[in-house]
């Protein structure tokens, strides 16, 4: 009984002089593969050339700062309990008084540190800040012989200047 | 006294050949391990390896030496000699057919006053064809020491199934080899590349003129002697003994560092031999077109140096047909493979033979 339209009965015919000496079937084989020798290679050879990511790509986390150059975060804590893989810590410090140009408000981060072995680039820091201070970039995380190479300080993650040139050109990053 | 009696200049001549020959078999079977890694990406829309040294000319050596770090691992209730003697076996067989190939014309050279002629070619012995046929059947007895001393049941049966491909295989060979000799007249391998001189001879057709190379003269025998080529080196669409590696067992398959590189690497020397062989008998060795006027033209030295040229580019020609076969083709089913040997060349090559015979007895009256 058939179930749908599309049955195509099997052909168990003998085969023909030309199947039986496989030479017409192995000559238009190769000429399939000396088509190919002609076409464009799909390979990029990274790292000289990269293929561009997605405007949504999560990379590596970058901290921000506002337009005066101070640093956005104030060690809210959110980004933490936001985490699901519990892969930031942070600790708080009050801004002292020659420091108004280096942080926006009161309290700021003094040690913060992001376990990137642990962190599994889901951007729910970057959905919980009320500050706008973190966000994942573009970078792809760069790999190391040792575990704690991968305990990214705050200073490995504060943004630098030319990504922030590069954010106001292009608008991403 | 008998010191000086006896040629010493003769011994350095040819040991000096034989040198350079295994040497440059070396070299060619390594970058055709390069060679065959790139054309099949080529083929495969990607850039094969490009990253040790330019475009990728140091992977052969960084594949040796990854093989040389490897550890040796003998099994232990493996039989130890047969276990060792295997590729070794494989690696003396595979080279000792390129001591026959004539890799170029004679030129003289004058060393210490006296004019010598020296031959590119190491042996001239007068059953060429013969040993050549004699030496690539030996060289199954590698795949089988190596499968049956691995004390390994699959590596077994791959040997098994390797040793009945080549027995079947070898029949069709020696068969479309008797129909050239029909042709020939002599199993000298020297002798059939001199009579395949130039390229076109005699004059016009209606006068008689005609190609000279043997080509020309057995297409079948030439199409039955690529197939069963294919079928002896082990190589796709007939790589049966080998896809078992690949895909779970083989004869490899308990060989670890060195012993295995000389497997892999015997396989690419056993494809330049080949290749040189079907060059030397079908393609006419060393000659091409307008042999004459070139030879008449240049110094003795640099015309053999050309004629080599010829050959090694008839060679890569050749090698570089196999790989285009390998990564087109899909690999035969054992049946299939056996069928078609048994069933399908011999008396392909046997119908040849009646030809021949007939076409050489009614319109050349020999």
């Amino acid at each position: 009984m058939q179930l749908t339209k599309r049955a195509i009965a099997v052909d168990r015919s003998p085969m023909t002089f030309g199947e039986k000496i496989y030479i017409p079937a192995i000559a238009k084989g190769l000429k399939i593969t000396l088509g190919h020798i002609f076409k464009k290679k799909a390979t990029v050879s990274y790292p000289e050339v990269k293929r561009p990511f997605s405007p949504v790509f999560r990379g590596l986390h970058v901290l921000n700062r506002d337009e005066q150059g101070r640093e956005k975060c104030t060690a809210c804590g959110l980004c933490a309990l936001a985490c699901p893989a519990e892969a930031i810590t942070m600790e708080a410090a009050e801004r002292k008084k020659g420091e108004e140009h280096l942080y926006r408000e009161e309290k700021y981060a003094a040690k913060y540190e992001i376990n990137m072995l642990r962190c599994i680039f889901c951007g729910y820091c970057e959905e919980a800040c009320p500050k706008d201070a973190i966000y994942l970039s573009e970078t792809v995380m760069p790999s190391n012989y040792t575990r704690d190479y991968f305990i990214y300080k705050k200073e490995d993650m504060l943004i630098t200047q030319e990504q922030m040139d590069k954010r106001a050109a292009t608008g991403k990053g | 006294m008998l010191l000086l009696q006896i040629d010493w200049v003769f011994f350095i001549e040819k040991i000096a050949l034989i040198l350079v020959i295994i040497l440059s078999s070396f070299g060619v079977a390594a970058y055709a391990t390069w060679g065959e890694r790139k054309v099949a990406a080529i083929m495969q829309d990607r850039i094969g390896p490009a990253r040790a040294g330019i475009f990728g000319l140091l992977q052969p050596l960084a594949d040796g030496g990854k093989l040389f770090f490897k550890e040796e691992i003998v099994p232990d209730r493996s039989t130890r000699t047969l276990f060792i003697m295997g590729p070794a076996l494989f690696m003396v067989t595979a080279l000792m057919t390129s001591a026959i190939i004539p890799w170029g014309p004679d030129f003289s050279l004058t060393i210490g006053g006296t004019e010598r002629i020296i031959a590119l070619q190491v042996a001239d012995i007068n059953i060429g064809m013969l040993y050549i046929f004699g030496v690539v059947s030996l060289g199954v007895y590698g795949i089988m020491l190596g499968g049956w001393s691995s004390n390994n049941k699959f590596s077994l049966l791959s040997a098994i199934r390797a040793a009945s491909q080549s027995i079947s295989y070898e029949l069709a060979m020696g068969l479309s080899l008797i129909a050239v000799l029909m042709v020939t007249q002599t199993l000298s391998l020297r002798e059939i590349v001199e009579q395949q001189s130039g390229f076109w001879s005699g004059g016009y057709i209606w006068d008689g003129g005609y190609f000279t190379w043997n080509f020309f003269k057995q297409p079948l025998a030439f199409l039955i002697f690529l197939t069963c080529s294919f079928a002896e080196l082990n190589r796709a669409p007939f790589d049966m003994p080998e896809c078992e590696s690949e895909l779970n067992m083989g004869y490899h398959q308990e060989y670890s560092s060195m012993k295995l590189g000389l497997y892999l690497f015997a396989e690419y020397i056993n494809m330049f031999i080949s290749s040189a062989v079907l060059a030397t008998v079908f393609f006419g060795g060393y000659n091409f077109p307008w042999m004459q006027q070139v030879q008449n033209a240049v110094p003795g030295g640099l015309f053999s140096i050309i004629c080599v040229t010829v050959l090694m580019a008839k060679v890569v020609a050749f090698i570089l047909f196999f790989m285009f076969i390998r990564w087109t083709l899909p690999r035969f089913r054992y049946d299939q493979l056996l069928n078609l040997g048994w069933k399908g060349l011999i008396p392909l090559a046997l119908i040849n033979l009646v030809i021949t015979g007939g076409v050489i007895l009614f319109f050349f009256n020999k």
